[in-house]
């Protein structure tokens, strides 16, 4: 496909060149003046937030700045108290979670959330739910048309748990894998429902650096299913290293966005992460 | 694209030779006992079906639901009533109770289903309760208050088969039981039971999974409901009375009970629950006053030792080498 090799063209561009395609990309998700608040508190305060087709794009902030609650937002966890949030161009105002992973957005958690007293085949499985639809009296039955379809999500939980490397572990229920094998097996339910957007909190926290190294390598190999990638990420080296575009947030505000490079050397930015110097003043 | 053949799914538990055997036992044994033991069994296989039907909502699920006795009086006295009033056939009652339990639950727990573990768990008691009360004060002169029901018909395929007596009630319980374990099995191994457990495992991520949790809970009462009707159905007639002491709350502890001893979401788990629930006083009559002491240390001990249950459900019996194409490419 076209977009795909353009997708791999994409990593190998120079900053300017960069730029140029974030313009003409089709923007998926796009935030405008999204607003949450927790009764005084204001977590997420007029934020834009946009993500280009086939790309990975980062959101980081220190503690507290609200991504996550950005992230509950856009997958309908929360209802927004302001602003849109829309994805290709529909709003997803009012939707719940159910209903918009089966429009196209697929999330991890930043505390894995698997089904510990299920087989990893099975968590890949159940993320296949939103694809499927034989009904109870069906499945009571075992319908021919049941068994097929059954068939068919055993498979793709097949191909997807190869993909993250966990087919060894099909049988093992999820809470007794190793926790980096919990990471991914959370990305492979993720991906099992074959979403447009995906969408990680955090996927490399608690891993060590080979095992990150490995999530890179992987989250890289996942922009050729034409798919595109949102995560929000403390390791500096993840993000530098696989982003085409970050936006920076904190307080519940954008405070930058722009190619890794860009965001790296903004004062701004800087200020966020390390405090403010003392004999500059405002 | 050509489907590789090798398919070894060896999850099939009817393939068990336990279980044939089992089976050929339960054929074979009321001509071997008396006609006391085979109304004992009888009521095994009553409190079996209860047992199936709450382990769809508290096994399944992970729904407290400790008024489950409330679905079953009104499938018992949709038959009770309905039979002895308009003089409906039982047979034709039987669906009629499922459905009318069902939509009772859908009913009273469609505003309720959002309510988490205790709290779900305390409106349920009520609404078992409020069933029972209403019952007990005969509204519209309808159920005859506290003495109930009476004179309910055997249920019969017209005049040619009649189950009248205990041998063929013992035969028409298992066979719907047989047929209620059949059924959940395969919803058990169906993307149905699948969401079922997500959303005991972990509501978010479930619904994050695509999962309707609201719609998949209530799913679980009513069909839990609905075969609790069916267990009405069948108790009405077997007693040919139904009065509402029958389906008080210590009758729903006893089925909350006989999910947590088997094992919650385990279908042999809930058979021996429900065998130890209604063969145990049996068995110990002489005990009759210690009963109650005796089972509850049995659950303390229980509980301290096999939280599980006596036989959880095993999980992982999927042991397929590859569905795909290319056998072979394992990696991982």
């Amino acid at each position: 496909m076209a977009k795909e090799n353009n997708n791999m063209e994409t990593m190998i561009r120079t900053k300017q060149e960069n730029e140029e395609i974030n313009k003409i990309n089709k923007v998926v998700l796009q935030t405008d003046k999204l607003t949450k608040k927790f009764g005084g508190l204001i977590a997420v305060n007029n934020f834009d937030l946009k993500v280009s087709q086939g790309q990975i794009s980062s959101l980081i902030g220190p503690n507290g700045a609200g991504k996550t609650t950005v992230f509950n937002v856009v997958t309908g966890i929360y209802k927004a108290d302001g602003g849109k949030v829309l994805f290709k161009g529909e709003d997803l105002a009012g939707k719940k979670p159910h209903q918009i992973i089966k429009k196209g957005i697929a999330r991890t958690f930043q505390n894995i959330r698997l089904f510990s007293n299920m087989t990893c085949l099975e968590n890949v499985m159940a993320g296949q739910h939103c694809r499927s639809e034989e009904g109870t009296w069906t499945s009571v039955l075992q319908t021919p048309g049941q068994r097929k379809e059954e068939l068919e999500i055993k498979r793709n939980a097949e191909k997807r748990l190869k993909q993250v490397g966990l087919w060894k572990w099909r049988d093992e229920l999820a809470k007794n894998i190793a926790y980096g094998n919990q990471r991914m097996l959370e990305i492979g339910r993720a991906l099992a429902s074959n979403p447009d957007l995906l969408i990680l909190d955090e996927p490399s926290s608690g891993l060590n650096d080979k095992e990150s190294e490995d999530l890179i390598i992987f989250l890289k190999s996942l922009l050729k299913e034409n798919l595109t990638i949102l995560l929000i990420e403390h390791d500096m080296n993840v993000v530098m290293g696989i982003s085409h575009w970050v936006t920076v947030m904190d307080e519940g505000k954008k405070i930058a966005e722009g190619s890794p490079e860009d965001v790296y050397s903004n004062p701004q930015v800087i200020e966020a992460y390390l405090g403010k110097d003392e004999e500059e003043e405002e | 694209m050509k489907l590789n053949k090798s398919i070894k799914e060896k999850d099939s538990i009817f393939k068990n030779w336990l279980i044939i055997i089992a089976v050929i036992l339960f054929i074979i044994l009321p001509f071997i006992i008396n006609t006391y033991w085979v109304d004992v069994l009888f009521f095994f296989g009553v409190y079996a079906l209860l047992g199936l039907s709450l382990n769809i909502v508290l096994g399944e699920v992970g729904l407290f639901d400790l008024g489950h006795m409330g679905f079953m009086a009104i499938g018992a006295y949709a038959t009770a009533i309905l039979n002895t009033t308009f003089g409906i056939p039982i047979i034709i009652l039987l669906p009629i109770s499922a459905l009318a339990a069902g939509a009772f639950a859908w009913l009273v727990c469609s505003p309720i289903i959002h309510l988490r573990g205790d709290y779900l768990c305390i409106v349920t008691i009520g609404m078992g309760e409020i069933v029972r009360l209403t019952l007990n004060n005969n509204p519209f002169g309808i159920t005859g208050g506290p003495n109930g029901v009476f004179g309910i018909d055997f249920p019969s395929l017209g005049s040619i088969f009649v189950i009248d007596n205990s041998t063929k009630f013992y035969y028409y319980i298992w066979l719907i039981v047989g047929l209620t374990i059949f059924g959940l099995v395969n919803l058990q191994r169906s993307r149905i039971g699948r969401a079922w457990n997500c959303i005991r495992e972990d509501e978010v991520a479930a619904e994050s999974t695509g999962i309707d949790v609201r719609s998949y809970k209530l799913l679980a009462f009513v069909l839990g409901a609905g075969l609790a009707g069916v267990a009405g159905n069948i108790y009405a007639t077997k007693l040919m009375m139904v009065s509402p002491e029958s389906f008080n709350f210590m009758e729903s502890c006893m089925l909350f009970c006989i999910v947590l001893i088997g094992g919650m979401g385990s279908i042999p788990g809930v058979l021996i629950g429900a065998a130890a629930i209604s063969l145990f006083p049996e068995f110990f009559r002489t005990f009759a006053q210690y009963r109650m002491l005796i089972f509850g240390a049995a659950m303390i001990v229980m509980m301290i030792f096999r939280p599980g249950g006596i036989w959880p459900r095993k999980r992982g019996a999927v042991k397929f080498e590859s569905l795909l194409m290319k056998a072979g490419e394992e990696n991982g």
